[in-house]
């Protein structure tokens, strides 16, 4: 029997923005076991609501995370709106879904850039963050914020876009998807992406639904999950289908994120054609008092903030379960088996953010 | 060692931020800011960096792990705290785990503020870190002759 | 098509956990979190599933020091969770099929949302 050795991987580490720590047991070459440890970004930002009234924690939540900012403060304001009843109208429903997949465009074309830096395709790596500095663009011009933007809030929106940038950016969709088409033909067809890929990593549906993991991870597998269905926001008026492949290996987790950029910018489209008129945002009168499980769909998956209110300015409890806390016990069945150099593509398939993970 | 003053090598950390500091530190390195073609290259060995890109409060965990970083840095070297975290713990000051900004820890040459700090800010700062560099190395090669010049004087050979 | 989500809150005993949540699993729920609030000296703990967008909700009342039998006989993945709740409350959850012994998250200060355990450094799980 080969002798086991057990290889460090992380916290700083080239290939991850962010410090994630495993230990790597081998066999030779082959990951036989591994064991993840977090706590690099741990920073308690649930005590924090303690300290920062609930209107003000609209903030913290954004920053959670900088990539899916805009939607932790979405899962964060519309708990807070369940449990004060407050009707959110129909046009900050909407400005809500369009910056959501913004967001979303922007976070799968980082994560699809990353990707391919780890698997050592440069160039596909540049391209990517070139296509998502022109969602950034519209992100900067609509919200203010390239990456936290700031314009959610309990009750609504902060800021309107005017119909004027609505038509530009309607205009400007139909040329991006096409080069983002143009990427994704890369990501889906080309033969040394594929040869890296397909294979590795391999979760079956039944595996995935049962580990509780969430999001692209487990679309990869053939799970037809995304909570985008059950129509917060104005998904429901718009219409969703989520993103499913059935393979289950790090091409297919791929694919899932390649296409939902596709179906992103549909979703774009679809809400800038029927956005009603109206108000921004409902007076909120009041405080908090009752509990909730807000759940809304961030680029790596399902996010649970459960907010419970005692009727003051503070809530007594928010507890935030992120996409990536939920896919570690995925990541942990899939590395044994595969070869040390794959380590860094396997890991990076789950999309994992530790900022998320750790809050 | 005048070629080192043009192109600097990066080494980034994220020491417990939100990641959105980290992202805008990437975007500098891809199209559209693309400090690459400076010559600037984000390295991921400590021992190859001139200048320590530093984002986020500081945790009790990665205490250890940032001084170990600047420590395995070879001389001159500079560092810069990237966003409001960096610079005072920002938002998450009074969190039960945050230190509260880099200085805690390692001495912070340049401080970039924003939350998070855009592109043109960060590159802004790597730009007055290399005046910085410049002057430490300067005043390192200072030192070097003075301590050739001591020796001289006091009649050894090398 | 939308579908509209429900949510259920049950109340369960320390003795019945392990019975409801096998219960739960047969009947094809997947584990989506385990959380745990302070209510003023005692812990509750949430144990949340869903099937098809439907949210059911274990909800368990312990007091300090209570040993939490662990779920991940059933439910693979909730390691993650219960590790979790034993370093940032100080709960002790036996029986974990991963168990960190308190070092899944690494805090400044040990247990931070205990309210009686505040300051002890020794691992409950040890």
């Amino acid at each position: 029997m080969p002798k086991r050795i057990v290889v460090p991987f992380g916290p700083q580490h080239p290939v991850l923005p962010e410090p994630i720590h495993l230990d790597l047991v081998l066999e030779d070459e082959k990951v036989v076991d591994v064991v993840p440890s977090i706590g690099y970004i741990h920073r308690g930002l649930e005590q924090l609501v303690q300290k920062r009234e609930f209107t003000e924690y609209v903030y913290v939540a954004e920053r959670i995370c900088g990539i899916c900012s805009f939607m932790h403060a979405v899962g964060y304001c519309q708990g807070i709106e369940h449990i004060m009843g407050l009707e959110v109208p129909d046009r900050a429903r909407y400005l809500r879904t369009i910056w959501s997949e913004c967001s979303r465009l922007h976070s799968h074309l980082l994560w699809l850039g990353l990707f391919a830096d780890g698997m050592g395709f440069e160039n596909l790596f540049m391209r990517s963050w070139q296509l998502r500095e022109s969602v950034l663009d519209v992100l900067e011009d609509t919200t203010g914020g390239r990456v936290i933007q700031g314009t959610c809030k309990v009750g609504g929106v902060r800021r309107d876009i005017g119909q004027e940038k609505l038509d530009e950016m309607h205009h400007t969709l139909d040329p991006f998807e096409e080069q983002c088409r143009d990427l994704g033909d890369i990501f889906l067809n080309d033969d040394t992406v594929k040869y890296r890929l397909k294979g590795l990593g391999v979760i079956s549906k039944d595996e995935a639904y049962a580990l509780g993991a969430t999001g692209p991870t487990t679309r990869g597998s053939g799970v037809a999950m995304d909570h985008r269905e059950t129509g917060y926001a104005a998904y429901g008026d718009i219409g969703f289908k989520p993103v499913v492949e059935t393979a289950g290996d790090c091409y297919a987790r791929c694919a899932v994120r390649v296409k939902e950029v596709y179906a992103s910018i549909d979703q774009i489209r679809r809400a800038i054609d029927q956005i009603p008129e109206g108000p921004l945002d409902v007076k909120v009168k009041g405080t908090p008092d009752g509990e909730y499980f807000s759940r809304v769909e961030q680029p790596r998956g399902e996010v649970v903030h459960y907010l419970r209110g005692d009727g003051t300015k503070h809530l007594a409890r928010a507890r935030i379960r992120t996409p990536t806390l939920a896919n570690i016990p995925m990541l942990v069945k899939m590395l044994p088996g595969v070869q040390l150099a794959d380590v860094p593509v396997v890991v990076l398939s789950i999309d994992p953010c530790i900022s998320c993970t750790e809050r | 060692m005048a070629f080192l003053k043009r192109s600097p090598w990066i080494l980034h950390y994220d020491a417990s931020s939100c990641n959105g500091c980290d992202i805008e530190v990437l975007a500098c390195l891809t199209p559209l800011y693309d400090v690459e073609r400076f010559g600037i290259i984000n390295t991921g060995n400590p021992k190859h960096a001139d200048i320590l890109m530093i984002t986020g409060g500081i945790n009790e965990l990665n205490r250890a792990v940032v001084r170990n970083l600047y420590e395995q840095m070879p001389e001159p070297k500079v560092v810069v705290a990237i966003g409001a975290c960096a610079a005072t713990g920002g938002i998450f000051r009074e969190c039960y785990n945050i230190t509260g900004g880099i200085d805690k820890v390692i001495p912070v040459d340049v401080y970039v503020p924003g939350c998070a700090a855009r592109p043109e800010q960060i590159i802004d700062g790597v730009v007055t870190a290399l005046g910085i560099l410049e002057e430490k190395r300067t005043k390192m090669r200072g030192n070097a002759q003075t301590k050739e010049e001591a020796r001289h004087a006091a009649g050894e050979s090398t | 098509m939308t579908v509209n989500e429900e949510q259920t809150t049950i109340s369960v005993a320390l003795e019945d956990l392990i019975r409801e949540v096998e219960e739960l699993h047969a009947g094809g729920y997947r584990l989506v979190q385990i959380g745990c609030t302070d209510i003023g000296g005692a812990y509750e703990i949430n144990y949340s599933f869903d099937k098809d967008y439907q949210f059911r909700n274990l909800r368990l009342t312990v007091g300090p020091d209570i040993e939490v039998p662990s779920i991940s006989g059933i439910y693979w993945g909730a390691f993650v969770y219960e590790n979790e709740t034993h370093d940032l409350f100080g709960i002790p959850v036996t029986g974990i099929n991963i168990d960190f012994k308190g070092t899944f998250i690494k805090s400044g200060e040990k247990y931070p949302f205990s309210v009686t355990r505040r300051g002890g450094d020794q691992c409950r799980n040890a």
